[in-house]
C-alpha cells in the first residue's frame, strides 16, 4: 500500500512535508505553478523586507527630489509617475497571483523592522489572501548597550503585536542564536506563534581582499547544515504547542526523513531547488514513498518525531556530549 | 455650475486647455514653455483622454522647426494640433508659421513669452519672440493673467477653428507661466460648448486626402502671387468679430468677461497708458489709487493684437485722451518705435483723418528680461504724460546714464490694494524651500476663499542656490504681476543666507522674522550687525528654529521644508492651528504619497515636531555681537569685479545704470574666483603620508577645486606652518615636491575627489589620502593654504608630458569654480581640456548647462593664466554651434593668412628667417608653441622698431599666427537633435575643428527631457514610460566619413583614454568628435559616485570607449582601437543603480523587463559590431580603390 505524505502545518491540511522556502524561486508566478506541479505541498513567497521598501521609497524620493527647484530651467528632471510601486503592491499582488493560481497554501513572508511596519504589511497580506504568515525575525544585536533579556523582549514584542493584527495562522522564522534556544521557542509560541521555522540563515559579511570593502552575501546550505534544525526540532518536538517547520540543508528526501523523524511537521527546501530545480521535490516525493514504503511505514504521521528526543534510544546525543562522541568517531573513521 | 477651483501656474493653465482640445501635440522643451509640453507628454502617456475620448498623440521633436514642421503636416492632414515654445524656438517656427497661417489653417500654438537672444541670452520674458512672429499672419492674443492663460487659450482654440486663421496665444514668461495662483478651472462641458463641431468638421474636412484629392504648396510667379495673397483678406477681416462672439460664449458660459480691447479707469481720461500682458495688473493698482486721488487716468488693455482691430480699440479708448503712453515690452533698434506704440499711432492718425481728437502718442519700453515692473513705473508713465512736452520715446524701471532715456521713479509709491498679506521667504534650491511654499499657496488656495499667488525666484547657479519666495494672500483678486515688496512675513531658512543676502529689504514694518538657526538661545548674537540694525528699525517679531536638526531628527536630512512651512503657518495665522497641521499633512500625502508610506510617516513625524522646536528670539534694543554682512566679492578684485560684478552677486543688479553695462555684451573672464560662495559642508583634506601621487583627484574635480602642483623645495620656505606637501612618486617629476590643496571656499562639497581616490591607509582601510571633513573648523587654516598655493610657481608645460593623467594635472586649469550643478560629470572634461590647450582655446559653446555655467552672469569660470592667455568664449545659439565654431576657424585662419602674407610683404624689416618659422614653424608641441610666441613678440618689436603705417596695420593680426585650438562644445540635445545637421555638415566639411559633445543623454539644462542620446530603457521626461528606442550611435555617423577623428571616452571608466583622446584629436588637422560620457542629476543617483558610474557603465558594455583616428589608416592600421574590455557584468545589474532605469522596473516591471532586454541585447550587437570594426583596415577618403 503507497504510504500516506500527508500532513498537517499550521493547522493546514498538506499533501506532502515538501514546502518551498522563502527565496527568490517564489517571485515569479510561473515558477511557482511549475513548483507545484513538481508536488510542492505549500509555498513561502520571498519575504518582503520592510527596510527595503522604506529604502527603496527614499531611493526614489532622494532622485525625485534632488536638484529640483533650485535652477529656472530645470525645476524637476524626472517626469512625476503614476506609480513608484516602492511600497508592498507588487508583493500583495504576487500574494494574490499566487493564491488565484495555485492549490496549494501560499505563505507570505515578512521581514521588518519597526512596530507599525510589522502589523502594518502584515495586514496587508492578511487582506491580500495569504494563507498564513512567516514572520522572519532577525536583527544583529550589535549595541553593546543592548541586554540578552531585551533583545529577547523586542522578539516577543513582535511577535504579540502581529499575532494582534491578523487571524490568519502565525508561523515565527528566527535564528538559532539565543542563550536558551529552547525556553525562548516556549516563549515565542506563547507570545502567539502558531508555529516556529528554524532556523533563519542570512547574509554574512565577507571581505573583498582586492578592494578590501565588506561584501555581504548568501551562500547556498550544504546538507550538513540540516543538523542544526535537526537538534533543536528533536528537543523542541512534543514540547512547545506548534507547528515546526525545518529549513537550512535539506537537499533530498533523505535530509527530509531525518527531520521529519525528529519531529519537523514539514521540511522546507530553497538551495536545493535553486541549484536542481523544481524536479527535486518530485524526486524527494519519490524518494521519501519508496524509503517509507521499503522500511514498512504507513504515513508520515506515524513517523513524525519517532526519533525526537523524547521517542530516540539515546536522546542525550542531541545534548552536549554528542560533540566529543561525533569527534572521537570521525577519529576513527580516519 | 460648480467649477473647480485649482491653484497651478500659467503653463498648466493653458496646457490643460490644449492638451483637452488636441489630438496631436509636437512638442520640444525650451524655458520657460517647458512644462506646458511636459505635461501634455505626461497626460498623454498615462492615457488621460482629450474632450472627445481620444488621447491625444504627443511627438518629441528634434527642433522647434521640427515641431512647427509637424504641426503643419497634422493640421494639413486634418487634425486638431498645438504646439508650446518660447524665444528662439518661436523664431524657428517661424518659416511654417507662415505657410500655416497662408493656408488659412485652424490652430494654435501657446507661448510662454520670453526674451530673444541679442547682445545676451536670457531665459526670462518681454515679447521679443512674439513681436519677432507678428508678420506671419497667426492672429495674436495675450493673456495677462493665469486665469486668462486658461480662459484665452480655449478662446484662441475656439477662434481658429472658425477664423481658419492660426493663433499664437501667449502670456509673459515666468510672471505668468510660472506664477502659481488660484483659478477656476474650465470643464469638459465648457470646452465642449466653446469650440464650434461644425467648424471642426470644416477643419477635417480641408485635410489632404486622396479620396479627394487638392494640391496645396504651389509655387506661383508674378503674374498671380499679389492677387492670391490678397485673397485671404476677408479671413482676416473677420477674425475680430469671431473672438470677440467666442469671448462672449465664454462669458455666458462662466461669467468671466473678456474684449478684444478693455478700458479701465476715469472715464474721462486725458493720459492713458496702452498695454498688454503681466503687466496690466500693475497699471491697473496704479491708475485705480490716482483715479481714487482725483487724476483723469486710464489703461486699455490689449488682449487681440493681430489682426489689430481699430475699430475695438477706438471702442475702447476714451475720447478724452490727451496723452496715451504705449508700452512695449521689447526693443526694436532702430525703429521710429517699438511695435504696439506704431500700431496704435497709426490707427490714431487714422482716426483723427475721420474726426477723431488726435491724441499725443508717445511710447515707452518697460520690463525687458522680466525687468520688475511695478505701479510705480506706471505711475511715472503718467507723470511723464503730465508734463508739457512729454518725452515721445522712454523707457520706464531701469536708470540710462547714457541715452537719457529713463523716467524716475517714486519707490514710494505704492497701489496694492489693503488686506494683502505678502510673505517672502530665503532659502537655498536644496532645502525644499520653493516646494513647501507652492503647497503653502495650493493649501491656502484650495482650503480657504483667500486668492493666493506664488512666484518664485533662482539665481543662475545650479549649486548652492539661493531662492526667493514671493507669496501674496488676499481677500480680493491679486493683481499684483510684481514681488512681494512690504513683506509681513520673512522666513531665512538658511541661517548663512542672512550673511550675504539682503534678506529684509522687502520686509514691511512690523513683520515676523523666522530663521532656521542652529544657533538657539545664541542666535542674537550670530546675526549680522547689519540685520539686526534692520529689524530694530522696521520693530519685527524674530523667531527661530532648528529646522535641520528637526529634519535630520525625523530621517529627512537637509529637507527642511515640512518643518519650516509648519512653522509659517503657526506664525502667520492664516489658518487655525490644528486646521494648519491637517493641511499641510493632507499636501504632504498629495504630494508624496505615491513615493511610499515611509516617506509619508518621516514628514507627518516632522511636522509633529516642528512647532515644539519653535521659540521666540529676543530682540536687543541696540545691535550687539561681531557678525557681519560678507562682501559680495573678494578683496583685491578687479574694478570691473567690485563695481559691476559685485552688485549683481549682491542682488543690486536692477541699480546698475546702463553706463555700467558693456554695449556689445563682451565680459572680462577670471571672475569666478572672485565669488567666494563657501557652500560646501565638508571639504577633502590631504594625507600626503600616503598619497600615491597619481593625479585622480584633481582631474576629477568638476570644479577645479583640488589643486596639484610639482615645485621645488625653495619654493616652500615661506610656506604657512603645517603646510603639507611631499616628496613626489615615480620618475615624472624628479626632484620636485608635490603639493595637493583644496579651494575651500569654491569646493562644493561634491565628494568626488575623495570617492576616487585609490591611497588607503594600511592601519585603518577606511582613512584615505583625501578624507571628506567638516569645514568650518579647518576654513581659515584651508584659505591661508591656498593663498599661498595659487603663488607657487607655475611648472614649464614644455617640460611636461602633457597628454597624461600626471601631466596634465600638473598644468593649471583655465576653468574654475563653475557654478555648476555639484559633481556635475561635464566640467571634468572642459576643466581638462583648459589644463591640455586653455592658452590657446576658442570655444564655441552650444546653448545648454555648458553655455549657462560658463557665462550666466554674474561670473564665469574660464579664466586666464599668469600670462594673462585663456579661453576666448562665446555662445551663439543652440542649433547652430557646429557651424559658429566653422566659422571661428575660418576667421582664425583667414587672420592667420592675412598675417602670414603680412610678414612676407615686410620680410625686410622683420628678417626672413623670423618670418619664414612665423608663417612655417611647427606648433604641434608646447615648445612649438612657446617658440612661436617667442617669434611673434620679437616681429611685433621689430614692426612697432619700424614705425611705418604698414607696419603698424600689421601689428593686430600677428598674434593670428599662434595656433588656434578651436573646440565645438555642447551637449546631447544639440548635438543628436537640435544641432545634428549642422554638426554632420562641419564634420563633412573636413576643417580643423574639435567636437566635444558632453553626453548627459538628456536636455539637461531644460530638466531631462529626453534627446537622440537617451538610452533605451531610461525613464525621462518625453519618454515617461521609459525609451522605447535605442541611442543614436553618434560615433559610428561620424566615422562612417572616413577622415573625422571619433572618440568615445568615459573619464571614470578610463582616465588615461580620455587624456589620450582629447589630446589626440587636438592634433588631428581635420574635424574631430569626442562623445563624453557625462553623468548628470537626471541620471538618479548620487554623484559622488559618479567615476563608479562610469566605470560600470563601461565594464557593461553600455558605454564602450573606443578611437578612430584616420592618421593610422593611411599607415596602413588599424584605425580603429576598441578600448574597452569585453563586458563583465550584465547591464541590467548596472541599470539597476541609477533610478532613470530602476525607476521603471518599479512602476512597471514588465516593459521594463523588455526594455533592459532590449538594451542588453543593442549592447551585444554593438559590442560584436566593434570588434570586427577593430579588426579592419580601411582607407581614407580619396585613397586609390585597390580590388
Amino acid at each position: 500500500m503507497k504510504p500516506s505524505l500527508e500532513t498537517g502545518y499550521l493547522g493546514m491540511h498538506l499533501r506532502n512535508p515538501f514546502v518551498v522556502s522563502a527565496s527568490p524561486l517564489g517571485r515569479d508566478l510561473d515558477r511557482l505553478v511549475l513548483l507545484e506541479a513538481a508536488g510542492a505541498a505549500a509555498v513561502v513567497l520571498p519575504s518582503l523586507f520592510e527596510e527595503q521598501i522604506e529604502h527603496d521609497s527614499f531611493q526614489v524620493h532622494a532622485a525625485l527630489e534632488h536638484g529640483t527647484e533650485s535652477f529656472a530651467e530645470a525645476l524637476s528632471y524626472f517626469p512625476e509617475m503614476t506609480a513608484y510601486n516602492t511600497g508592498p503592491q507588487r508583493y500583495l499582488t504576487l500574494i494574490r497571483q499566487a493564491r488565484d493560481s495555485l492549490r496549494i497554501p501560499v505563505i507570505a513572508s515578512l521581514n521588518g523592522a519597526s512596530p507599525g511596519g510589522w502589523t502594518g504589511y502584515a495586514r496587508k497580506m492578511q487582506d491580500a489572501g495569504a494563507h498564513a504568515l512567516e514572520l522572519n525575525v532577525y536583527f544583529v544585536a550589535a549595541d553593546i548597550e543592548e541586554t540578552s533579556e531585551q533583545v529577547e523582549r523586542r522578539y516577543l514584542d513582535i511577535v504579540e503585536e502581529v499575532r494582534r493584527a491578523i487571524t490568519i495562522p502565525l508561523a515565527v522564522k528566527v535564528a538559532p542564536f539565543f542563550s536558551a534556544t529552547a525556553n525562548m521557542a516556549r516563549r515565542i509560541v506563547d507570545a502567539g506563534a502558531d508555529g516556529l521555522v528554524l532556523f533563519n540563515r542570512f547574509y554574512q559579511p565577507d571581505i573583498d581582499l582586492e578592494n578590501l570593502v565588506v561584501m555581504p552575501d548568501l551562500q547556498l546550505s550544504t546538507p550538513v547544515e540540516l543538523r542544526l534544525p535537526l537538534r533543536w526540532i528533536a528537543i523542541l518536538h512534543g514540547r512547545v504547542r506548534a507547528s515546526l517547520a525545518a529549513t537550512t540543508g535539506i537537499h533530498d528526501h533523505l535530509g527530509a526523513l531525518k527531520l521529519l523523524l525528529v519531529g519537523a511537521d514539514v521540511t522546507m527546501m530553497a538551495s536545493a531547488l535553486l541549484l536542481h530545480g523544481p524536479g527535486r521535490i518530485k524526486s524527494s516525493v519519490a524518494g521519501l514513498t519508496s524509503w517509507m514504503r521499503e522500511h514498512e511505514y504507513a504515513s508520515v504521521e506515524q513517523l513524525k518525531g519517532s526519533m525526537s528526543w523524547r521517542g530516540a534510544p539515546n536522546p542525550s546525543a542531541f545534548e552536549r556530549a554528542n560533540y566529543m562522541e561525533t569527534l572521537a568517531s570521525y577519529e576513527i573513521q580516519q | 455650475m460648480n467649477r473647480p477651483v485649482v491653484t497651478v501656474d500659467g503653463n498648466e493653465a493653458a496646457a490643460h486647455v490644449a492638451h483637452r482640445l488636441s489630438e496631436v501635440v509636437a512638442i520640444y522643451p525650451i524655458t520657460p514653455a517647458s512644462p506646458m509640453g511636459e505635461l501634455a507628454d505626461a497626460w498623454s502617456s498615462t492615457g488621460k483622454p482629450n474632450v472627445w475620448g481620444d488621447v491625444p498623440t504627443v511627438i518629441a521633436m528634434q527642433s522647434e522647426a521640427g515641431a512647427a514642421g509637424t504641426l503643419h503636416g497634422a493640421l494639413q492632414s486634418g487634425a486638431l494640433t498645438t504646439t508650446f515654445t518660447a524665444s528662439q524656438g518661436l523664431l524657428l517656427m517661424l518659416p511654417n508659421m507662415f505657410k500655416i497661417a497662408g493656408e488659412l489653417t485652424a490652430g494654435v500654438i501657446h507661448v510662454a513669452a520670453r526674451t530673444v537672444a541679442t547682445h545676451a541670452l536670457s531665459i526670462f520674458g518681454d515679447h521679443g519672440d512674439v513681436m519677432a512672429a507678428r508678420t506671419t499672419g497667426f492672429a495674436m492674443l495675450a493673456s495677462a493673467t493665469v486665469q486668462e492663460a486658461q480662459d484665452l487659450a480655449v478662446v484662441a482654440h475656439a477662434a481658429t477653428l472658425e477664423a481658419r486663421v492660426p493663433f499664437l496665444h501667449f502670456f509673459d514668461g515666468f510672471r505668468t507661466s510660472h506664477e502659481v495662483a488660484k483659478i477656476e478651472r474650465l470643464t469638459d462641458d465648457d470646452l465642449l460648448a466653446m469650440v464650434d463641431a461644425t467648424a471642426i468638421a470644416a477643419h477635417r474636412g480641408r485635410a489632404l486626402d486622396p479620396e479627394h484629392p487638392v494640391l496645396r504648396g504651389t509655387a506661383q510667379n508674378p503674374d498671380v502671387f499679389f492677387q492670391a495673397r490678397e485673397a485671404c483678406n476677408p479671413f482676416y477681416d473677420a477674425v475680430p468679430g469671431i473672438v470677440t462672439r467666442v469671448m462672449e460664449r465664454l462669458e455666458t458660459l462662466v461669467g468671466r468677461r473678456y474684449r478684444l480691447f478693455e478700458y479701465r479707469g476715469h472715464p474721462e481720461a486725458e493720459r492713458v497708458i496702452v498695454i498688454m500682458g503681466s503687466a496690466v495688473g500693475a497699471v491697473e493698482e496704479a491708475v485705480d489709487v490716482l483715479v481714487g486721488r482725483g487724476e483723469k487716468v486710464g489703461v486699455v488693455t490689449v488682449r487681440l493684437y493681430r489682426p489689430f482691430s481699430a475699430e475695438a480699440f477706438l471702442g475702447a479708448l476714451p475720447r478724452s485722451a490727451r496723452v496715451v503712453a504705449v508700452l512695449d515690452r521689447t526693443k526694436e533698434p532702430g525703429a521710429s518705435g517699438e511695435p504696439l506704440l506704431q500700431d496704435v499711432a497709426t490707427v490714431l492718425v487714422g482716426a483723427a483723418a475721420d474726426g477723431w481728437p488726435l491724441p499725443r502718442v508717445i511710447g515707452g519700453r518697460y520690463g525687458l528680461s522680466s525687468k520688475e515692473f511695478t505701479p510705480a513705473m506706471a505711475k511715472a508713465v503718467f507723470d511723464e504724460s503730465a508734463r508739457e512736452r512729454p518725452r515721445p520715446r522712454f523707457t520706464v524701471g531701469i536708470v540710462d546714464d547714457v541715452t537719457g532715456l529713463s523716467l524716475d521713479v517714486d519707490p514710494g509709491f505704492r497701489a496694492e490694494p489693503p488686506g494683502v498679506v505678502g510673505a517672502l521667504f530665503f532659502g537655498l534650491g536644496s532645502d525644499g524651500t520653493v516646494g513647501a511654499n507652492k503647497n503653502t499657496v495650493k493649501i491656502m488656495g484650495e482650503h480657504t476663499p483667500q486668492y493666493v499667488q506664488g512666484y518664485f525666484v533662482y539665481d543662475s547657479k545650479k549649486s548652492g542656490s539661493t531662492t526667493v519666495s514671493h507669496l501674496r494672500f488676499s481677500p480680493v483678486p491679486i493683481r499684483s504681476t510684481y514681488l512681494v515688496d512690504q513683506a509681513a512675513f520673512i522666513g531665512c531658512h538658511q541661517f548663512g543666507l542672512l550673511s550675504t543676502t539682503d534678506v529684509l529689504s522687502r520686509a514691511g514694518d512690523g513683520a515676523t522674522l523666522l530663521i532656521n538657526t542652529p544657533y538657539g538661545e545664541g542666535t542674537w548674537e550670530r546675526i549680522p550687525v547689519e540685520v539686526q540694525q534692520q529689524i530694530i528699525d522696521r520693530h519685527m517679531r524674530v523667531f527661530g528654529i532648528d529646522a535641520n536638526a528637526v529634519a535630520k531628527a525625523a530621517g529627512l536630512g537637509g529637507r527642511v521644508n515640512t518643518v519650516l512651512q509648519t512653522c509659517f503657518f503657526a506664525l502667520s495665522g492664516l489658518l487655525p492651528p490644528d486646521q494648519a497641521i491637517a493641511a499641510v499633512k493632507d499636501s504632504i500625502r498629495k504630494t508624496y504619497s505615491r513615493r511610499g508610506e515611509a516617506v509619508l510617516t518621516r514628514n507627518y513625524q516632522a511636522v509633529d515636531e516642528s512647532t515644539r522646536a519653535l521659540f521666540e528670539i529676543p530682540v536687543s534694543e541696540k545691535p550687539s555681537g561681531a557678525v557681519r554682512m560678507r562682501p559680495p566679492v573678494a578683496a583685491g578684485a578687479p574694478e570691473f569685479v567690485r563695481t559691476v560684478t559685485g552688485e549683481i552677486i549682491s542682488g543690486r543688479g536692477d541699480l546698475l545704470p546702463v553706463s555700467a553695462m558693456p554695449v556689445d555684451g563682451t565680459f572680462p573672464t577670471d571672475t569666478a574666483r572672485w565669488e567666494k560662495r563657501s557652500i560646501a559642508e565638508e571639504i577633502p583634506v590631504w594625507d600626503p603620508d600616503i598619497c600615491i601621487d597619481c593625479g585622480r583627484c584633481a582631474l576629477v574635480c568638476p570644479h577645479a577645486a583640488i589643486r596639484i602642483a610639482y615645485v621645488d623645495e625653495s619654493a616652500l620656505a615661506a610656506a604657512p606652518a603645517g603646510f603639507p606637501h611631499r616628496a613626489t612618486v615615480g620618475k615624472d617629476f624628479p626632484g620636485k615636491r608635490l603639493v595637493i590643496q583644496v579651494a575651500p571656499d569654491d569646493c562644493t562639497g561634491c565628494t568626488v575627489c575623495a570617492d576616487v581616490c585609490p591611497a588607503r591607509s594600511k592601519e585603518l582601510v577606511k582613512h584615505k589620502a583625501l578624507d571628506m571633513m567638516p569645514k568650518d573648523p579647518i576654513l581659515e587654516q584651508e584659505r591661508e593654504r591656498f593663498a599661498f598655493f595659487l603663488d607657487l610657481p607655475p611648472i614649464d608645460r614644455r617640460q611636461v608630458a602633457v597628454a597624461t593623467l600626471k601631466g596634465s594635472q600638473a598644468l593649471q586649469p583655465l576653468f574654475e569654480f563653475s557654478g555648476a550643478c555639484s559633481g556635475c560629470g561635464e566640467t571634468p572634461y572642459l576643466k581638462l581640456l583648459t589644463q591640455l590647450f586653455g592658452d590657446r582655446l576658442v570655444v564655441a559653446n552650444a546653448t545648454g548647462c555648458s553655455s549657462i555655467y560658463g557665462g550666466n552672469l554674474p561670473t564665469t569660470p574660464w579664466t586666464v593664466d599668469g600670462a594673462g592667455r585663456g579661453p576666448a568664449w562665446s555662445n551663439s545659439l543652440f542649433e547652430d554651434n557646429a557651424e559658429f565654431g566653422l566659422g571661428l576657424r575660418l576667421g582664425a585662419d583667414a587672420r592667420r593668412n592675412a598675417a602670414g602674407r603680412a610678414v612676407r610683404d615686410l620680410r625686410d624689416v622683420v628678417g626672413a628667417e623670423l618670418v619664414e618659422g612665423l608663417v612655417g614653424a611647427d606648433q604641434a608641441t608646447e615648445t612649438g608653441i612657446f617658440d612661436q610666441r617667442a617669434r611673434v613678440a620679437a616681429a611685433r618689436e621689430r614692426l612697432e622698431a619700424a614705425g611705418t603705417p604698414q607696419a603698424a596695420a600689421t601689428l593686430p593680426l600677428l598674434d593670428a599666427l599662434i595656433h588656434k585650438s578651436v573646440w565645438i562644445v555642447g551637449g546631447d540635445g544639440w548635438a543628436y537633435d537640435i544641432g545634428f545637421g549642422g554638426l554632420d555638415h562641419v564634420l563633412a566639411a573636413g576643417r580643423d575643428v574639435n567636437i566635444l559633445v558632453l553626453d548627459t543623454e538628456v536636455y539637461s539644462n531644460t530638466g531631462g527631457q529626453a534627446s537622440k542620446a537617451t538610452p533605451r530603457g531610461a525613464v525621462a521626461k518625453f519618454a515617461a514610460s521609459g525609451k522605447a528606442t535605442g541611442k543614436k550611435d553618434l560615433g559610428m555617423i561620424a566615422m562612417a566619413y572616413g577622415n573625422v577623428y571619433v572618440a568615445q571616452i568615459a573619464m571614470g571608466a578610463n582616465m588615461t583614454q580620455t587624456v589620450k583622446a582629447l589630446a589626440e584629436a587636438e592634433s588631428y588637422p581635420g574635424p574631430s568628435l569626442v562623445i563624453a560620457y557625462s553623468p548628470c542629476i537626471a541620471h538618479g543617483f548620487d554623484l559622488g559616485k559618479m567615476m563608479g558610474h562610469q566605470k560600470d557603465a563601461a565594464a557593461s558594455g553600455f558605454w564602450p570607449l573606443y578611437r578612430y583616428d584616420p592618421r593610422l589608416a593611411a599607415s596602413e592600421d588599424h584605425p580603429f582601437t576598441l578600448d574597452s574590455r569585453p563586458p563583465s557584468m550584465p547591464f541590467k545589474e548596472f541599470a539597476a543603480t541609477e533610478a532613470r532605469f530602476a525607476m521603471l522596473a518599479g512602476s512597471d516591471p514588465d516593459r521594463s523587463e523588455e526594455l533592459l532586454k532590449a538594451a542588453q541585447e543593442d549592447i551585444d550587437e554593438r559590442r560584436r559590431y566593434y570588434e570586427q570594426l577593430a579588426g579592419l583596415e580601411r582607407g581614407l577618403p580619396g585613397e586609390e580603390v585597390s580590388v
